[in-house]
């Protein structure tokens, strides 16, 4: 049923009319225009879908607009700031760690869940927290790395 | 409902090359008119001294179109922007061509805009696929540039009052020589006017020593787009009023309907079904909606049972096999085996392999004002707009196709049967119609990789000598199967070809990145080891004793010295492996150390280093990451891949049973390019991955024994493989 659900996005109060049983996933990609959050698999098994929902990464496909009221959801366009990317942001395009580049909003985020939690992961930690992003070009490796990257730059503080 | 055999034939349009009519000079005036001010110089193939020196054999063969294969526009703000009909899927020559054209105008290379895979700006094009962009469009882009600087020279010896011989080029300004202050911007030079003029002689390209900007390594250019989420690609276009299309799909190939009912459908508000003869879909401004109601439709089908599946396909495969074509041959294989002393006798399969792109098939197409406009992820838009002008009874010149950033395409968007029916529904609804293909659907309508059988019977002299090499390749293609070895008797054979193949598979089949090599070099590569344990040799050794090809030597000597090789007999249990092969004109060699769980089948791949030489290299950062990529996507044809079907019907719908890499499958990955600045450049984004099913056989059969006769080498094949060596 139509329900009005508040949550904050990228940082700012939104007060949405909308069926409240819908995907997040479709309600940001057509109701909010935020294209950042890809369809990739629609069952959660991809990552391109990721946002953050108080800052852990959550596919979006597997989520209702009515379970993020009250909650503070970040997508890919709400990360850089001021025209500033974001360190991770930063790290992705230094280190060439993206080629077609349908994954890497999900990539960012789920980086940016994994940071959050734990800010100093070991190479071993990072290939388990991005484990069930899928990338088909191949930026593995430097995906990696560039999450390396960003938590050095981060200085061990969160994201 | 488009059926298979439809689905086939449009496969096969789009990635065949068909030439268009010869454009004329007043349809380029009205392009350069779409692009609005600035001035255009550019270059013609069709008058066409660029035609006489590019190196197109095998790019368009005899039949080259008359058109205008690369355009510069130079802008009055002295940027530079240039117009091809390729498209970016990742593969990187968004980056490459601007450092092209960047070099040779003598402009810098931020200064430089590409315009990519619009059939309404930018010159017609077959497609993005072999590996063809660099080697073979690059020369066009580079013509382009140099005679557009020559261009630019004759107009500033006219206003700057000196012969052109005494001017300088640098960085968008045009100087007389010993005084600099004579001197005029490309950008005021081509201002308000438009410039057709050719150069009686074309100047010569820069000699690659020469370079600044070619062959030095960059970043992605689009990068920022990207990591921002501002890129876009074809299912982020937002017209006003767009529909989301949801269609009615069979539940197996081959499958006839035989019963329709959408009232359900119907029924939910703001839906509406629409119909354009086998064609049935939910339209609706969200596309969740629109799948709800296609889940209301009730639809009956008639399921042809074929007995054929991912099991019985081999045989099915060679009874269905064509008179085959020799694709290479020397001596005379009796001879041959009347030498051997040995005979090597085996047969390799592989299943089939699906694209699998993040991004699934999507368009968007729009009606305004008797034109149709396609957003669509495609590696051919001319393609595209050739095949939607044929289903919509339209004109090419109405039909636009513009091509956001692709999400991968590998081969599979070669084909793209979602923008005709974006087109279709549109046409019939009135309204702009987003076709964004489903997962399960993107497995569905895959062209796939085909399943394919290899049969080699080799033999070795006393000596130690291959003297006899019989090769027949079935369903998989020729590419990459021609023989490089100094071996005086062989024949390649090729039964079928991955293109041509109506009425063989039970679905769609098409080029899938480096087609046929994959698979010709994975027999190869392991019917060589299989012959170098019977001997006792080191199979690096015995593939460079048979090897006088100065460039197969270089490859395989710097990946050998890359992963510190040291030879030892096989199985040697350390499970090195090695591949080695030819694609796109340039050549790879690769070695890859793995670990085998006998408990579980389980392959850990260690480590992989690649050698490439690839000619010159425009942007070596780009190719490395095209090596890195096409080793860590391999992984997945070699160790995991393989759709498994019955009956027409797919039995892997989303990545929770089609596994692709990951990220805990990584091995160590060390690349090295192998210089070589004497030849033009060759490709980049495919001959990587060809040896991957390779080394890994290999390796696997160096560490245990056994032969993997099978790819992908799944947990079961390496148990079953570890059981028959034993017995």
């Amino acid at each position: 049923m139509i329900k009005t659900i508040v949550f904050k996005l990228n940082g700012k109060s939104v007060n949405l009319r909308v069926e409240g049983e819908r995907p997040l996933l479709w309600v940001l990609r057509t109701d909010l225009g935020l294209t950042g959050a890809k369809y990739g698999c629609g069952e959660g098994v991809c990552g391109a879908c990721t946002v953050l929902i108080n800052d852990e990464a959550t596919a979006s496909c597997q989520i209702s607009a009515k379970e993020v009221a009250g909650s503070d959801i970040r997508t890919i366009e709400g990360l850089a700031q001021n025209g500033q990317l974001h360190p991770i942001q930063e790290a992705f395009a230094a280190h060439d760690a993206l080629q077609c580049g349908f994954c890497t909003p999900g990539m960012i985020l789920k980086a940016y869940g994994l940071l959050s939690s734990n800010p100093a992961p070991t190479r071993q930690e990072i290939i388990d927290g991005m484990e069930d992003n899928l990338c088909r070009c191949g930026a593995h490796v430097r995906i990696i790395a560039a999450i390396q990257s960003a938590a050095k730059a981060l200085k061990g503080g969160t994201p | 409902m488009k059926d298979h055999s439809q689905r086939s034939s449009d496969e096969k349009e789009s990635t065949g090359i068909v030439y268009p009519k010869s454009i004329t000079r007043r349809d380029f005036l009205k392009r350069l008119g779409l692009v609005g001010g600035g001035l255009i110089v550019y270059a013609s193939v069709g008058d066409m001294h660029a035609l006489a020196r590019a190196p197109r054999r095998g790019y368009a063969g005899a039949n080259v179109p008359v058109d205008f294969n690369a355009f510069l526009k130079i802008g009055v703000d002295n940027r530079v922007t240039c117009f091809v009909g390729k498209i970016e899927m990742g593969q990187g020559p968004i980056t490459s061509f601007a450092q092209m054209v960047a070099e040779e105008m003598d402009v810098s290379y931020e200064s430089v805009d590409m315009v990519m895979g619009d059939t309404d700006l930018c010159p017609w094009d077959a497609g993005t696929w072999g590996s063809l962009s660099t080697r073979f469009y690059g020369v066009f882009v580079k013509e382009a540039a140099a005679e557009a600087k020559g261009v630019l020279k004759e107009l500033a010896a006219e206003r700057l009052r000196c012969a052109p011989s005494q001017l300088v080029t640098r960085a968008g300004v045009i100087s007389e020589r010993g005084r600099p202050d004579n001197r005029v911007t490309y950008g005021k030079l081509t201002q308000g006017r438009l410039i057709e003029r050719h150069l009686k002689d074309v100047p010569p390209l820069k000699p690659s020593h020469a370079y600044t900007i070619s062959g030095k390594p960059y970043l992605r250019r689009d990068a920022r787009e990207k990591v921002t989420g501002k890129a876009q690609f074809a299912g982020d276009i937002h017209l006003p009023g767009m529909l989301y299309a949801k269609i009615i799909r069979p539940p197996a190939h081959g499958a006839k309907q035989t019963n329709i009912d959408t009232s359900a459908a119907e029924a939910i508000p703001g839906i509406q079904v629409v119909r354009d003869g086998d064609l049935t879909a939910v339209l609706h401004p969200y596309p969740d909606i629109a799948q709800q109601g296609l889940e209301k439709i009730k639809a009956k089908y008639m399921v042809p049972q074929t007995g054929i599946n991912h099991d019985t396909i081999f045989d099915y495969l060679l009874k269905k096999a064509p008179s085959p074509e020799v694709a290479s041959q020397a001596g005379d294989l009796k001879t041959g085996a009347k030498k051997a002393a040995t005979i090597f006798e085996e047969t390799y399969l592989n299943s089939y392999v699906a694209h699998a792109p993040m991004e699934t098939h999507t368009a968007l197409a729009n009606l305004e004002n008797g034109k149709m406009t396609v957003w669509a992820s495609t590696q051919s838009p001319f393609g595209v707009q050739r095949q939607v002008a044929a289903a919509l009874g339209l004109s090419a010149d109405k039909v636009r196709v513009i091509t956001p950033f692709v999400g991968g395409g590998f081969g599979g968007k070669s084909a793209s049967a979602q923008a005709i029916e974006a087109a279709r529904l549109a046409n019939i609804s009135g309204k702009p119609v987003m076709v964004m293909w489903s997962r399960e659907e993107e497995f569905f309508f895959d062209t796939f990789r085909p399943a394919a059988v290899v049969k080699i019977r080799s033999g070795l002299d006393d000596a130690g000598n291959i003297v006899l090499w019989d090769y027949r390749v079935y369903f998989a293609g020729r590419r990459g199967c021609q023989n490089f070895y100094e071996i005086p008797h062989h024949r390649e054979a090729v039964y079928g070809e991955w293109r041509i193949a109506p009425g063989i598979h039970p679905f769609a089949v098409g080029p899938w990145r480096a087609p046929a090599a994959n698979t010709n070099v994975y027999a190869r590569d392991l019917h060589l080891n299989l012959m170098a344990e019977a001997a006792g040799q080191d199979p690096l050794a015995l593939r460079l004793r048979h090897l006088k090809d100065r460039r197969m030597r270089s490859v395989l000597e710097a990946v050998a010295k890359k992963f510190s090789y040291s030879s030892a007999k096989l199985p040697s249990g350390r499970g090195v492996g090695m591949a080695c092969g030819i694609d796109a004109e340039t050549y790879v060699a690769l070695m890859a150390e793995v670990e085998v769980d006998a408990n579980s089948g389980a392959i850990q791949v260690i480590r992989v280093a690649c050698a490439q030489e690839m000619g010159q290299v425009v942007n070596p950062q780009g190719a490395t990451v095209q090596i890195e990529g096409c080793l860590t996507m391999g992984l997945g044809y070699a160790l995991a891949e393989e759709m498994h079907f019955d009956n027409g019907k797919l039995l892997d719908t989303n990545f929770d049973t089609y596994s692709i890499p990951r990220f805990s499958w990584l091995p160590k990955i060390e690349t090295v390019i192998v210089p070589n600045p004497a030849l033009p450049p060759k490709g980049g984004g495919e001959p990587a991955i060809i040896g991957m099913g390779g080394v890994l056989a290999t390796a696997v059969h160096n560490a245990t024994g056994a032969k993997l006769l099978q790819l992908p080498m799944t947990n079961a094949r390496v148990k079953a493989a570890l059981k028959n060596r034993q017995a």
